[in-house]
């Protein structure tokens, strides 16, 4: 699903330069659920946003799902995250004059799905994540839990490929985060590829297989047994 | 721009940001709405001074006769040529719709007043209604020669400023009978003309009485006629030359007068005076329109800034957009759709606001100088139109430069 090989990026800071990603190579297979760890600084949401075609990388190639990502314009890019990608962000991210339902319906709109088609689809994916009472509610009055269930609702509202999750448990207490990965595994265990990444070690426990990162070179990456978050709630 | 969905789109945001909404068209509508008003103030005031400065703004035309110069279809030169009423009617007739003010007179050059043991020698004129607004006459006591003195042949007078202080002295005039050329006349009014003693020593009636009195049969001196005022000095000139010329062929026609004879029918025209008056309103106006092209500026310079803040708003929903699969122009042309349509909106409703007002309150307003403020629709709406395409642009390159953000620095925008 994911092809990278030697991946570099630095940004210019002043007059230095910064080299984040020291040459990756990483690949993951469809339907796999895979931890990126790593401290601050490590180059982990570098990668992230790389993969998820936020930001672009010096060097290297990057396959996703058979198609080479690189020389992107805006427009392609806008139309490879809309196809291919679903984003979940540790800030939510939820458009706050726009109900649930609608945050959800958002990336069908850019998929020129016609609105009574987006509402139905929007609807059955608020339904997934438990909220289906709160759509017509805005994001100020869901608690910070049932924000992040809207926008996974809304990263899979799109049917993408692969689901990118940065820090998705980061402003969230150990219970929530815990209900939230239990979604994420489920949605992983119908076969949905998803990348989370992560510095808690309990949540990286929780995918599959998980990638250590370290100034910038993968130190260590190996499957892992998985622990339910159910247990732990 | 008319895709169903980006309207609801629209609608949704404008819906769910009422506070944004309300500023930015609350903005725009009272910037229509200064503007607008300031164009009507401009407008009453130039109303006013043309007011103050109407009689300067005449177009005084005087027609003479002569004796001709040329011999012309067998006739000598030499010839008399004799005005008579029907010329007067002729004159009304076929120029009617273009010329103001219309009189002719019969006048006696001199002619001897007296009121018991005062007398002196006036220029005596028979005159129609209209020969006041000829000649600037102001009334000070009393009234003009009318209608009624014409078609009744009365033997009222109006007499000049002059004539009454060099009669009357302290005496009040009104209703007393003056002895002229023998027959008693009686006073009904006294005048004042800008003109001076020269113009206020004459003894004025009407036409009919005095072509009866004095035994003048249908005869007339000159023919005299203003032409009204016109949006400027170079339209008035050709209008008054086009009429000029018209009215001197048939005149010429009617008289066997040689088209080349300069002598025998005599124009004159008093336009080169009103240029100066021309000049003074085209100078208010020049005022008026430079301080509401300073506003309108204004106007969009507000409007500009505020895109540009709205943009810096949004620069966060932008990166979501994005990330979710927004086209950069999509993005450009919702936020465009968004601000042209509330510019639009509001920019309508400050200029009704506008000339509601003007139309309600103006009428009010009556000063010296000021009076009947208007604007004209076509301005009006003109200007709110300019304003919502100058929003429109000033707002297209925040928006652009909005869109061209990557996401990743966007999201991470608080």
């Amino acid at each position: 699903m994911i092809e990278i090989k030697d991946l570099h990026k630095s940004y210019k800071i002043g007059k230095n330069s910064l080299h984040v990603l020291k040459g990756i190579n990483f690949s993951v297979e469809e339907g796999e659920l895979v931890a990126i760890m790593g401290s601050s600084g490590s180059g982990k949401s570098t990668l992230l946003n790389i993969l998820g075609m936020l930001d672009e990388a010096d060097l290297g190639t990057y396959h996703l799902d058979g198609v080479e990502i690189k020389n992107l314009t805006e427009k392609t890019a806008a139309n490879y995250r809309n196809k291919f990608l679903g984003f979940i962000f540790q800030s939510f991210n939820l458009i706050n004059y726009k109900s649930a339902l609608d945050n959800v319906a958002l990336p069908l709109y850019y998929q020129n799905i016609n609105r009574k088609e987006r509402m139905e689809r929007a609807m059955s994916y608020l339904e997934k994540v438990g909220l289906a009472d709160w759509a017509k509610h805005l994001p100020n009055e869901l608690s910070g839990g049932q924000k992040q269930r809207v926008a996974i609702a809304r990263a899979l509202a799109g049917q993408p490929k692969v689901i990118l999750a940065d820090e998705l448990t980061g402003a969230l207490d150990s219970t929530t985060s815990y209900e939230i990965m239990n979604l994420i595994q489920e949605i992983n265990d119908e076969g949905k590829t998803i990348l989370v990444v992560t510095h808690e070690d309990d949540i990286a426990h929780m995918t599959k297989r998980i990638v250590n990162l370290k100034d910038g070179v993968i130190i260590d990456d190996r499957k892992v047994k998985q622990v339910k978050a159910l247990e732990n709630v | 721009m008319f895709s169903l969905e980006r309207w609801l789109e629209v609608f949704e945001a404008i819906s769910k940001n009422k506070l944004r909404t309300f500023l930015t068209g609350f903005s725009v509508a009272t910037g229509i709405l200064i503007l607008v008003l300031l164009l009507g103030v401009g407008e009453g005031m130039k109303n006013g001074v043309e007011e103050q400065f109407q009689q300067d703004a005449t177009n005084r035309i005087s027609v003479y006769t002569g004796v001709t110069g040329v011999e012309y279809k067998g006739l000598n030169p030499g010839r008399r040529i004799q005005f008579k009423n029907q010329d007067y009617d002729l004159l009304v007739k076929n120029f009617g719709d273009e010329i103001e003010y219309k009189s002719s007179v019969y006048r006696i050059w001199t002619g001897l007043a007296s009121y018991k043991d005062k007398s002196g020698s006036y220029r005596l004129e028979g005159v129609l209604p209209d020969y006041q607004f000829l000649e600037n006459a102001g009334m000070i006591q009393g009234r003009f020669i009318n209608e009624e003195d014409q078609e009744a042949f009365t033997k009222n007078v109006v007499i000049g400023k002059k004539v009454r202080d060099e009669l009357f002295e302290d005496e009040n005039p009104l209703g007393k009978l003056i002895e002229v050329r023998d027959i008693n006349f009686k006073v009904v009014g006294v005048f004042q003309d800008p003109g001076g003693d020269r113009e206020e020593s004459k003894v004025l009636m009407s036409l009919a009485t005095m072509q009866r009195v004095f035994g003048a049969g249908q005869d007339i001196r000159n023919l005299s006629f203003t032409l009204p005022k016109e949006e400027s000095f170079d339209i008035a000139l050709k209008k008054s030359n086009a009429l000029i010329s018209k009215l001197e062929a048939m005149l010429k026609a009617k008289h066997t007068v040689s088209p080349i004879d300069n002598s025998a029918i005599n124009i004159s025209n008093s336009i080169e005076n009103s240029k100066r008056f021309y000049d003074l309103t085209a100078n208010i106006k020049l005022f008026f329109w430079l301080i509401g092209l300073a506003s309108l500026l204004a106007g969009i310079i507000g409007v500009s800034n505020i895109m540009l803040i709205i943009v810096k708003e949004r620069t966060k929903e932008i990166g979501i957009r994005k990330a979710l699969g927004a086209k950069p122009m999509s993005i450009v042309g919702m936020v465009l759709h968004e601000s042209i349509f509330v510019t639009a909106v509001s920019g309508f409703m400050g200029l009704i606001i506008g000339l509601v007002l003007l139309e309600f309150v103006g009428p009010m307003i009556n000063t010296e100088f000021i009076s009947n403020p208007e604007v004209s629709f076509n301005i009006a709406i003109s200007t709110v139109i300019v304003l919502v395409i100058a929003g429109a642009i000033a707002g297209f390159f925040p928006a652009w430069r909005g869109a061209k953000i990557k996401p990743i620095n966007a999201l991470r925008e608080e």
